[in-house]
């Protein structure tokens, strides 16, 4: 899925990396707990969280993901912008709630975890 | 290359914002470097897990990065107040944090293990009341 799909699914503001909303990204997860995301995700390219601190932007980083999405009306630090701009992530924001926004993305075809245990 | 490459960083114990600083900057590097995306994901996370405890266990400390010919070294050193049973604290879902740390995201008694799922040899050593001094190993 094309990240400006996820964009216009969730009804996004685009915050960060505009110039990269053509690129494709195949799963997702979604935690509010970064040292989860960190111990068990795999090759999710997009992370939903309800936190808000720019722990969220560098564990994408960390993790190569692609995109960040802030759910339940959640707005971004300006240094959780510019990370994300420096990092090349493509930071969104929606007003649609974390159950809900994974159920959007998932119906349309983005896929969770391949996890290794 | 034949020298090794020493990256070294003050890990600001003060400021939870900028935690994780350290670690980002070496993640740039390497990747300026041209190592294997595989690599620099494990070096990054295992430097970030730990870079975080300093800063919300430990006060803070200095980070220090070696790029050898054969493996990177992470070396991770604070004088916060030691880990007083390595053991208990290696395993998933040991956790002394506090709510305040679980509502910006961490404390979830993860991170030492997952340092050492991504590393292929890791050392804690530490004293109550002295400090901690972590050295990571990823074979390259
Ligand atoms: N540098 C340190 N100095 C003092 N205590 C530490 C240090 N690093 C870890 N600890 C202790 O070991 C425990 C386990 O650490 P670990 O990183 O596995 O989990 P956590 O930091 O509590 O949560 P998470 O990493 O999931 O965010 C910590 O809760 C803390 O008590
Ligand atoms: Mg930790």
């Amino acid at each position: 899925m094309k990240i400006s799909k996820i964009a216009s699914l969730l009804n996004a503001k685009v915050h960060s990396g505009a110039d990269l909303l053509d690129s494709e990204v195949n799963e997702a997860c979604g935690s509010d707990m970064m040292s989860d995301v960190l111990a068990f995700v795999k090759n999710q390219a997009v992370l939903l969280s309800g936190l808000v601190n720019s722990q969220v932007i560098r564990t994408a980083d960390m993790m190569d993901m692609r995109c960040v999405v802030l759910v339940r009306n959640k707005v971004p630090t300006e240094e959780m912008i510019e990370l994300a701009e420096e990092s090349g992530i493509v930071l969104l924001s929606t007003s649609i709630r974390m159950y809900e926004a994974c159920g959007i993305l998932y119906v349309n075809g983005l896929k969770a975890s391949t996890t290794e245990a | 290359m034949s020298e090794p490459l020493v990256f070294t960083f003050e890990v600001d114990g003060e400021n939870f914002t900028s935690a994780g600083n350290a670690s980002v900057a070496v993640k740039k590097k390497l990747r300026w470097l041209g190592f294997p995306p595989e690599i620099i994901r494990r070096v990054s996370v295992a430097m970030y897990e730990g870079e975080i405890n300093m800063v919300i266990h430990a006060g803070g400390g200095v980070a220090t990065v070696t790029v050898l010919q054969d493996r990177i070294d992470i070396v991770l050193e604070d004088h916060g107040p030691g880990i007083a049973n390595v053991e208990l604290a290696m395993k998933e879902g040991f956790s002394t944090a506090t709510d305040h740390i679980r509502d910006l995201g961490f404390g979830a008694g993860m991170g030492l293990p997952n340092m050492k799922k991504n590393t292929d040899s890791m050392e804690i050593q530490t004293e109550l009341g002295k400090g901690t001094t972590i050295k990571m190993i990823i074979n390259l």
